[in-house]
């Protein structure tokens, strides 16, 4: 029975028929029902500047038949707009014919508490939780002119009814913890920024004055910036930290193999599957069944139970990550990277928790190795052309290596490569592979959705990176 | 359909009332309802359709100087009271902020709505599939395209009514017709994409198809066999759709909210030269048919025209209650931002940039984050074309392009091709001197 439609005007049965006489005659689809409740709270310059709590119910009604979708979604829910939604999509399939695929694995997969992370915790203590990581940060240097720390709480409920009576469920919580510190000395100012998160209550994430080390780290990397001097331009090797810096897998080859684009051919990897793509002891997993984490899911937004998709192993290129139209069309099964930001979006193939998994070099060994290049420890926001495989990212924390050693820090250098070249560039694989601290969101078409990355130090050979000195 | 004022009218005043019951001082409200139907193709043949139908409620109550806000979709009125009972529970316990009120009384919008700002006109969605289908037929007529990202015609409605318990309760109908053909071009084993995008509040000021499709296969094209090259200093000249990102960051780096917190590289930069003494920008709000034209911010001031920079020197900042509180300034009606941002024209030809030097580099895009307005360094990846003796030769990608917003500023020089295409509009800019990351 479905739990969301109770206290609404669409009784569970008459939803059920709607649907399967609508998608009847279609290869595919659904009718995606979410209640997403979500709270912000922001201090900024001193203050409490903003608690907002938003609460969205809504339905998205989609019909699939060969590879035409149609998507009606509100968030009026009655049978008189369900109705109209259905009418909607059966125009826009009149010339097409299918045969609905009722095949979905099941799962009882459960990689979180069915938690509420907005309402186990009092207003009172997280806007206390706020000051006081206002007040440390602070208090670490008079240096410290600005801080900025937010707590971002969401619980999304929701329910996929399929035609023929089936309906599946999931009830996901998430939570994050921001804080980013302005510092100030002679004259110039610099930032730092951290965060932690996942699906679980903001307490498990609390633990040990756990908020500390999120303040540290954000006034470290500030500091580390201030001292920093501008980054060299050209072409050279480069040393990435463990964690975080995995964004640059997410970008270079995670939406290359992405379902959507290699169906439709205008990815630069389409015609690569069991051709090498990477160097020899690089493998690559696209993983939704890691506990807790931020990139995780139970069933995807099709209702697919998730799994841990190889996509590149020892080099050789193995999968792509599916949704089920993607899949459908290319002669495969869905991988359950079927995602979508909310009822207002459309399904697409996604990523979930993008991981390099660990080789046998150190980090140490890595630096030794380069005469002079740059040792990247976290990015800022990075982007990608599919189509032609370049893309870039920024550096928020990065040195120079200067034979062999660790040197300054530099400041804001973009780093660019070509996708499929670049993982043939790599020749360290580090043994310290660390997932990321839980705060990605991937953007994709206009949908952001929470997405985890993980890798282990590596040495890339060349490398353009970009900078204001020759 | 979009539902009328009344409608929204009746929803804001249950709020408002609500919340007025519980006990807060003052409240404001904004109910807004939308309908937007896109439909998608795909190499000439229909991808999908889709139809999205929003209504939703923004409400923020305050007691005296304490504030909370709610947002919700699901509008059934005991949804909405125990939404107004915790946007009201939170508010109660939230510290005071000596800088929260609403807007100042004198400065809301009284004006005539007359800038013309919706088009009626519906298209079903079978004109929808033809137009988009008909650029696309015009890209492939080009025998270097060989594929497509797809391409899109979407047509949005809005209503919205905006009202506070100081009296203020105003609204309008907007429209916006958008459509945009992204496609693939391959040749000696290069793939490249690119697209052409054309978006308006009517649909007779939209590109026709076949422009849209023959430009979007243009570039495509042009962008093929790129070389990459050599790290050096050079001056670069940025397109239309690249030089207008430079007036975004200008704008984020004067928003009141930065200029009082500090972070960002032009505070203390008032009356004083940011750009060279040829450089003029303009905020207005009051073009008629414009995407950015509005008469009244999410507070419901008016909006005022702004004159940014006048040769060269920062006139003002954008100003909303809440942060020109904090720096002693009145509202300027930027609550939501720009308006219609542009540089004025320069006094230069498109020709007379591109021969004014041996070798330039031509930006058509860039990719990545790389701006920091805290303190001006801008590093971003890049592609284009090099431009010899005068002639584009060929294009050049996988390179970057940096330098600090301070001196960018101050060695912009504009052509005098400006087009008002979007909300924030730049003709061709030429930027001396920043340095390039290549080979």
């Amino acid at each position: 029975m479905s739990s969301l439609l109770k206290n609404s005007e669409l009784i569970s049965e008459k939803a059920d028929s709607i649907v399967s006489e609508t998608l009847n005659n279609c290869d595919d689809g659904e009718l995606y029902i979410e209640d997403t409740k979500s709270e912000t709270i922001v201090l900024d310059d001193n203050k409490i500047k903003s608690s907002n709590y938003t609460s969205d119910l809504g339905y998205g009604f989609r019909a699939v038949t060969g590879d035409t979708v149609a998507y009606s979604h509100s968030n009026e829910i009655s049978e008189k707009s369900l109705k109209n939604s259905s009418e909607n999509l059966k125009s826009t399939l009149k010339n097409n014919s299918g045969t609905y695929n009722s095949e979905i694995k099941k799962t009882n997969q459960k990689l979180y508490k069915d938690v509420d992370p907005i309402e186990s915790k009092s207003m009172k203590s997280k806007i206390e939780l706020l000051n006081n990581m206002n007040e440390y940060a602070r208090s670490k240097d008079s240096s410290v002119k600005q801080v900025t720390a937010s707590l971002l709480a969401e619980k999304k409920n929701i329910e996929i009814f399929r035609s023929g009576g089936e309906l599946l469920s999931d009830n996901r919580p998430l939570v994050r913890i921001n804080m980013s510190v302005m510092v100030e000395k002679n004259g110039r100012k610099e930032t730092g920024v951290f965060g932690i998160g996942g699906r679980q209550d903001y307490d498990e994430y609390l633990k040990n004055d756990n908020w500390k080390k999120v303040c540290d780290e954000a006034f470290r990397i500030a500091s580390t910036n201030i001292e920093s001097k501008p980054s060299l331009a050209g072409e050279m090797k480069v040393v990435l930290g463990p964690g975080w810096p995995a964004i640059l897998i997410h970008e270079a080859v995670g939406h290359g193999l992405e379902g959507d684009f290699n169906r439709k051919k205008t990815s630069a990897f389409h015609d690569l599957v069991g051709k090498k793509v990477a160097s020899d002891g690089v493998t690559i997993i696209d993983d939704g069944t890691l506990d807790n984490r931020r990139g995780s899911l139970n069933i995807d937004d099709e209702g697919t139970p998730t799994e841990r998709t190889v996509l590149i192993e020892n080099g050789i290129l193995k999968n792509f990550m599916q949704d089920r139209l993607n899949a459908r069309l290319m002669n495969t099964k869905s991988t359950g990277n079927g995602r979508r930001e909310s009822y207002k979006h459309v399904v697409m193939p996604r990523m979930r928790n993008t991981i390099m998994l660990g080789g046998s070099n150190t980090q140490e060994e890595m630096i030794k190795s380069v005469d002079k290049g740059i040792f990247a420890v976290s990015f800022g926001g990075g982007q990608v052309d599919i189509t032609s495989g370049k893309f870039v990212f920024n550096c928020t924390e990065a040195y120079e290596i200067i034979n062999g050693k660790i040197g300054s820090p530099i400041k804001g250098a973009t780093l660019i490569g070509d996708g499929p070249s670049s993982l043939k560039e790599i020749l360290m694989v580090g043994n310290d592979m660390m997932l990321d601290p839980g705060i990605g969101t991937c953007g994709k078409a206009g949908q952001g959705v929470p997405v985890g990355v993980g890798q282990p130090s590596l040495l890339i050979n060349n490398m353009t990176v970009g900078g204001t000195q020759l | 359909m979009i539902k009328d004022q009344e409608y929204l009218k009746k929803i804001a005043d249950i709020c408002l009332s609500k919340s007025k019951k519980l006990g807060s001082s003052d409240a404001n409200i904004l109910v807004q309802s939308s309908v937007s139907e896109n439909v998608n193709v795909r190499n000439k043949k229909l991808d999908g359709s889709e139809r999205s139908e929003n209504l939703g409620v923004v409400l923020t109550t305050y007691l005296g100087k304490k504030k909370s806000s709610i947002a919700s979709s699901n509008l059934k009125e005991k949804n909405l009271d125990e939404l107004v009972n915790r946007c009201i529970e939170t508010m109660k316990i939230t510290p005071e902020d000596e800088y929260n009120s609403l807007p100042d009384k004198d400065l809301h919008f009284k004006g005539l709505k007359d800038l013309d700002l919706y088009d009626e006109t519906h298209l079903s969605n079978e004109d929808k599939i033809n137009y988009i289908k008909e650029a696309e037929e015009e890209a492939f007529s080009n025998d270097k395209i060989i594929n497509t990202n797809g391409s899109g015609f979407g047509e949005n409605k809005s209503n919205f009514l905006l009202a506070n318990s100081n009296g203020f309760a105003d609204g309008y109908k907007t429209s916006q017709f958008t459509a945009y053909c992204e496609v693939v071009s391959k040749s000696n084993g290069s793939m490249e994409r690119d697209y052409e995008y054309t978006s308006k509040r009517f649909y007779s000021d939209i590109l026709k198809p076949k422009q849209l499709g023959s430009i979007a296969a243009e570039h495509a094209v042009k962008k093929l066999n790129p070389k990459k090259i050599k790290s050096e200093k050079i001056s670069l000249i940025f397109d239309k759709r690249i030089s207008k990102n430079f007036l975004s960051i200008f704008a984020s780096a004067i928003s009141s909210s930065a200029i009082a917190k500090g972070t960002t590289f032009l505070k203390d930069k008032l009356n004083q030269q940011v750009f060279n003494s040829e450089i003029n920008i303009l905020d207005h709000g009051n073009i008629r048919k414009a995407n950015g034209s509005r008469y009244f911010d999410s507070e419901g001031i008016a909006v005022v025209n702004l004159d940014l920079i006048k040769n060269g020197i920062l006139q003002d900042y954008l100003i909303d209650t809440y942060n020109g509180k904090k720096i002693n300034r009145k509202s300027n009606g930027r609550a939501s931002g720009t308006t219609n941002l542009y540089f004025q024209n320069g006094s230069k030809t498109f020709e007379d940039l591109v021969k004014s030097e041996n070798k330039i580099l031509y930006i058509k895009e860039t990719i990545g984050h790389g701006t920091n307005i805290i303190n001006g360094d801008y590093s971003v990846g890049a592609s284009g074309m090099m431009i010899e003796n005068g002639e584009f030769s060929y294009p050049v990608s996988e390179i970057t392009i940096a330098g600090n917003l301070n001196n960018i500023f101050k060695n912009i020089t504009l052509a005098d091709d400006l087009e008002f295409n979007y909300a924030t509009n730049s003709p061709t800019m030429m930027v001396e001197g920043m340095v390039v990351g290549g080979k």
